[in-house]
């Protein structure tokens, strides 16, 4: 299939990925082309073969259900990105930018 | 002393001269920590060296990061627990690099990307700690094409690996700095991964052995994930002995990935040297000819030869599906990377760009954390699972996934093992392909089939040849694919190959990386 430059630019808001128009117009022929070549895959009759995830059909894998200790919230927020020196963390948990519009 | 220089030992010669006191751990470790500064062009400077900036066209670049004195210090510790009598196992003192995909406490891990960059993991992957476990002795991180998308380290965004038979031309990828961090004597052993290819190519390109194991034996926790389905962890080594007792080491069932099989506990050492008189071995129709160097083929005929020559015999299998392969792979891997790198959105590791709004946050923080061909990859992925392309993608790609794998089951029916080139060239020049995705993509096309079967292939030196066009001479894989769960079979038919053909998998003297330091 041909992907046009409109069709790249809805998938990259999909992917959350702010392209510039230059890289937006040069994916389009190159997903073009690799679509394209992957499409091949619609030769095979497989309407009847059933789809293979993992090669020992493993699948639901549970554990017992008891408590065990995880990695504490110290490590975990020590991670955490980096602005001008700052950690984004804010009373023990990720600060992030506003999510939710202010009701208005 | 002994008698060869340190870092041209293999790890099984490294562990009988530590076991009879001949060399102690510390000098083991300090002979190969010299030779990754004089070879790798790191300036060794404090307790940990950042390899992060390339140190220009005479160097491999194989590392990312050297933790030096921490090597030092466990080394020392096994020297200490040698002399108290403690029960050693015998890769106890022996260095390894580790692919700079795999988390590390305390360890920066990057994943070759400016998105992790400086991002220091709170725990290790299992096959971290089965490593550590095993008294082996971390080096640091080695160099890889970004998240592992590609296949000759070019993707990194820390400069590219160079190889070290030639420092003009690629290592392979995606984990080309595993691989030339052993093919330059860096490292006797060193751990890569593998999705479509990603052990077994490097390994060709660099004249080593590079083993991906049946999919679901290695632990894929602390992999950082590209494609799950797909991803497994493996050995690379100069010798296939070496590369069996670090295989052995990996496969173990872990109740921490849910992908893990609970028979993960292969025995690949015991029977390496039973030989392979009668062994049946099937060439694959599908995996050669067209788009095959010459060079290539001439080598791998001569494979054949040898192989029949050791008492095995040949015959020509089909595997009919094989063709759909690569297209399958190029629309599985993106769509699976687009889910599993949904993760990098700025919030809890890593990169972050400041933005008014969360969304307007996320999206430029993966503009500019990813580079370009994992940019790309994404965008295939996320259109392959957008709505009303799903059906005709993800779904019919693993259907031919299913295919691909009775393909093999039925030709194992009549053969032990089946045998290919591992890559359809010999290593290219650095730049030689980064203007066209699809011809890079090509380069898989022989080491894709088995990793959507999840069964276990490894690569081992076949030979020299030159590339189609040039006359310089260089590593040449013979691939060896075995069915599930038979991993044993591949390693007994790579050992007999090697002691017949004798390659000399140190670059000596061919390479512009001196040996001696």
């Amino acid at each position: 299939m041909s992907l046009s430059v409109d069709d790249v630019r809805h998938v990259a808001r999909l992917a959350r990925l702010a392209l510039p128009d230059d890289e937006i117009e040069a994916l389009a022929p190159q997903l073009s082309a690799i679509l394209g070549y992957a499409e091949q895959v619609a030769e095979v009759a497989a309407d009847d073969v059933e789809p293979t995830t993992h090669p020992f059909g493993l699948a639901d894998v549970m554990r017992a259900d008891q408590p065990r200790p995880s990695l504490s919230r110290e490590a975990i927020l020590a991670g955490a990105p980096v602005i001008d020196g700052v950690r984004q963390v804010d009373q023990d948990r990720f600060s992030v930018p506003r999510i939710v519009a202010e009701e208005g | 002393m002994a008698a060869a220089p340190i870092t041209r030992l293999s790890a099984a010669e490294l562990s009988r001269h530590l076991a009879s006191g001949e060399l102690s751990a510390r000098e083991v470790i300090d002979a190969h920590l010299d030779r990754i500064a004089a070879t790798d062009g790191i300036v060794a400077d404090g307790d940990v060296w950042t390899g992060l900036h390339d140190a220009g066209e005479g160097s491999v670049h194989a590392f990312l990061s050297v933790t030096a004195a921490e090597s030092r210090r466990q080394a020392d510790e096994v020297d200490r627990q040698r002399s108290a009598g403690e029960d050693l196992g015998p890769l106890a003192g022996i260095p390894i690099a580790l692919k700079d995909v795999l988390t590390t406490k305390g360890t920066a891990t990057t994943c070759g990307s400016r998105m992790l960059e400086g991002w220091v993991p709170p725990y290790d992957a299992t096959v971290v700690e089965l490593v550590r476990n095993a008294g082996m002795v971390a080096l640091g991180k080695t160099n890889m094409d970004e998240f592992a998308m590609g296949s000759s380290t070019e993707n990194s965004a820390f400069s590219p690996t160079r190889n070290p038979w030639d420092l003009t031309r690629v290592p392979g990828g995606s984990s080309g700095g595993s691989a030339a961090a052993v093919a330059a004597l860096q490292a006797p052993l060193s751990i890569g991964t593998d999705t479509g290819g990603s052990i077994r190519q490097p390994a060709a390109l660099t004249g080593i052995v590079g083993a991906k194991p049946t999919y679901g034996t290695v632990s894929r926790r602390g992999l950082v994930a590209f494609a799950s389905s797909l991803d497994q962890a493996g050995p690379f080594a100069r010798t296939v002995e070496d590369a069996a007792l670090l295989q052995r080491v990996l496969q173990r069932h872990d109740p921490r990935d849910s992908t893990s099989v609970p028979h993960a506990d292969v025995d690949v050492v015991s029977g390496l040297r039973d030989g392979i008189d009668g062994l049946k071995v099937g060439v694959v129709t599908e995996l050669q000819g067209e788009g095959f160097e010459a060079g290539v083929a001439d080598v791998f005929a001569a494979s054949l030869r040898r192989l029949e020559a050791l008492g095995a015999s040949l015959e020509e299998v089909s595997l009919p599906h094989a063709g759909y392969g690569l297209p399958a792979y190029y629309l599985i891997a993106p769509s699976e990377c687009s889910s599993n790198l949904a993760r990098f959105d700025g919030v809890r590791y890593g990169l972050r760009v400041d933005a008014p709004t969360a969304e307007e946050m996320n999206a430029l923080t993966r503009a500019q954390g990813f580079g370009p061909e994992v940019r790309r990859r994404i965008m295939i992925g996320t259109h392959a699972l957008s709505s009303g392309y799903y059906d005709a993608y993800y779904l019919q790609a693993s259907k031919v996934r299913t295919l691909i794998a009775a393909d093999f089951a039925a030709a194992f029916a009549n053969v032990d093992v089946l045998v290919s080139p591992t890559s359809p060239t010999v290593a290219f020049e650095l730049g030689s392909k980064t203007g066209d995705p699809l011809a890079m993509y090509l380069n898989d096309i022989a080491t894709v089939p088995a990793s959507l079967a999840g069964i276990p292939a490894l690569s081992v030196p076949a030979g020299l040849a030159a590339p189609d066009g040039g006359d310089v001479q260089l590593p040449v894989g013979l691939q060896i694919m075995a069915p599930l769960l038979d991993d044993a079979v591949m390693y007994r038919a790579a050992w007999a190959f090697e002691q017949d053909l004798r390659f000399d998998a140190s670059p000596t003297g061919r390479c512009a990386v001196e040996v001696d330091r």
